[in-house]
């Protein structure tokens, strides 16, 4: 994703002058194509990110379309003041990424993983937080992100995740895309989890129940209409994300739901527990350890048929 | 180009924008007095001798920008923006009342001629070097002012942005420090490791000059010096805080409390304001 990213924002870069990209000393020979073809328009701001985030707004508030770049933790926790005063308080259009989100980057420890920013960064006025599946959804969501008015946040991945567009997806913010269609449940996944949710529905498949997946990548605004179709259409609706059940996507549906008059289906939320993760592993073994596998996520839609 | 009045004039200027500020905390009953005296002189010279600004386009590209980043002196900000021409002076008798565009610290484009909003410390140079990029990448040849407070300076993305300036050689871009020796609840100098700011600035990579906070020439003459070499200009102006009251200056006291009636009274006499 990170690759799709590099390319993508060198190629829109290429086509308007305002866009300029700043990193926070990571993506080491990620830029040099960037940095060759709009030279003056890169910035490595060393590792202080507060700073950055103040830089980018300055640059937005003089006409520029900043483009903030690195690791999801460093880029949100350290810097929350700065993306809601400096980007919020002044609806500059920015768009902030990080990258290696969710446990991207379990095997570094709880350091660099981030399973809590999205329910941080959505409390904050007019941010759009995005969350893309794969590396089409990427580049999509980012030539949508610099069409905003106000600021975005985007989490993205690292690199190797599996596609599951074969073509960049009409991708609107705030609106979902529907990537299976079905009739008894319906998986709304957020981020790199798209994958893991079809393989959850391929299984519900097998098991006769069939399910609707979408990429639900928009957390914020959230898509208000494609929630009130499926939670009147389906006995089941699951969120999945590589983010805690709290303040996440599941969150974002539990409070949208909380308000809604006798919805027909039931709310599952797949994602982190509220727990430090301590052990030493893999992205992989980490989503096992909180229950992010397709088995796991198909079981328990399962037993609302049982 | 700014109009220049000779300096006897400005120092009238300065005076009346003082008595003006004492009169706005006693009607509005808010803090930041001290703060905000301290900082009038660095104004005063900044949008009278140095920036090249204009009233009536307050929005132009290629403006000179002022970010003050001390957001708690405010008042000094809107009563300078005042005298300035950007807004009716009227305005400031509803600084700090409910409705009114001039909130007790800056909101964003809260009245002409106010650049960001500030109060949370340790933002406005970020920013200000932001702009400072822009208008290189932009190729304008606006340059960029932001004044700091002592305190502010206890801020770690103070000291990120004092790294990051000098690398980008950004010479179209000075802070001035109001350097009064004083934050909200002691010696600046004690409460942090400040002694030796000026010569901190300059082993992060800026031109340095220490002066007289409160000498419109002094100022004025370091704020023209921008743009000698590659280097971004720290100006450290010492001030007084609470500058040009006898009974204000260098008290602490006075970062919170009100002025009454009596002392408003007292301390216009004192500036030789009716």
């Amino acid at each position: 994703m990170r690759n799709a990213f590099a390319k993508e924002i060198t190629t829109l870069a290429q086509q308007d002058e305002r866009i300029v990209l700043l990193s926070a000393d990571i993506g080491n020979r990620l830029f040099d194509d960037f940095k060759e073809k709009c030279p003056g328009r890169f910035y490595n701001c060393g590792v202080a990110e507060a700073n950055m985030i103040g830089v980018a707004a300055g640059m937005a508030l003089s006409g520029l379309r900043p483009v903030c770049y690195t690791i999801t933790n460093f880029i949100t926790y350290r810097c929350l003041e700065q993306i809601r005063i400096d980007l919020c308080y002044h609806h500059q259009p920015v768009v902030v990424v990080g990258t290696g989100a969710g446990l991207s980057y379990a095997s570094l420890g709880y350091t660099h993983q981030s399973c809590e920013e999205m329910g941080m960064l959505r409390l904050l006025p007019g941010l759009a937080v995005v969350a893309p599946a794969d590396s089409m959804e990427v580049r999509a969501g980012l030539r949508a992100a610099l069409q905003q008015p106000g600021p975005v946040y985007m989490r993205i991945g690292k690199k190797g995740e599996p596609n599951v567009h074969q073509s960049l997806p009409d991708f609107t913010i705030g609106r979902a895309i529907s990537v299976r269609e079905g009739t008894g449940a319906c998986i709304l996944s957020a981020g790199t989890m798209l994958s893991v949710a079809i393989q959850a529905a391929e299984l519900l498949a097998t098991r006769g129940i069939s399910a609707q997946v979408a990429s639900f990548h928009t957390i914020k605004p959230l898509d208000v209409e494609f929630l009130t179709k499926v939670f009147s259409k389906f006995k089941a609706v699951a969120t999945v994300e590589e983010h805690s059940v709290l303040g996440g996507l599941g969150g974002a549906v539990a409070e949208w739901l909380s308000e809604q008059t006798a919805p027909q289906a039931r709310l599952l939320r797949f994602g982190t527990r509220d727990e430090i993760l301590h052990e030493t592993c893999e992205q992989s073994s980490a989503r096992k350890i909180f229950g992010l596998t397709p088995e796991h996520i198909a079981e328990g839609i399962q037993k609302l048929w049982r | 180009m700014p109009p220049s009045p000779n300096t006897s004039n400005l120092e009238q200027i300065a005076r009346e924008i003082r008595g003006k500020l004492i009169e706005m905390s006693n009607r509005a009953e808010t803090p930041h007095l001290a703060s905000a005296l301290s900082c009038v002189d660095i104004l005063v010279a900044a949008y009278w001798n140095v920036l090249k600004i204009d009233a009536k386009t307050p929005q132009s590209e290629s403006r000179d920008r002022f970010i003050l980043s001390k957001g708690h002196a405010a008042s000094a900000l809107y009563a300078v923006l005042a005298k300035r021409g950007f807004f009716p002076e009227s305005l400031l008798d509803t600084f700090a009342q409910e409705g009114s565009p001039l909130a007790e610290q800056p909101a964003p484009a809260c009245a002409p001629g106010v650049e960001l909003a500030t109060g949370s410390l340790g933002h406005g140079l970020p920013v200000g070097i932001g702009m400072a990029l822009a208008a290189r990448i932009r190729k304008l040849d606006y340059r960029v002012f932001v004044t700091l407070s002592d305190g502010e300076c206890n801020e770690g993305s103070v000291w990120e942005a004092a790294l990051f300036a000098p690398a980008q050689k950004l010479n179209r871009l000075a802070i001035l420090i109001d350097y009064n020796k004083w934050q909200a609840t002691g010696r600046s100098n004690e409460v942090m490791a400040l002694p030796s700011l000026a010569a901190k600035w300059s082993a992060f990579g800026w031109n340095t000059m220490e002066i007289d906070g409160h000498d419109l020439n002094a100022l004025t003459d370091a704020m023209n010096r921008m743009g000698e070499g590659e280097k971004p200009l720290a100006i450290v102006a010492n001030t007084v805080k609470g500058k040009g009251v006898s009974f204000m200056e260098d008290d602490n006291n006075w970062h919170y409390r009100v002025p009454n009636k009596e002392e408003v009274a007292a301390a216009r006499r004192e500036l030789g304001l009716s």
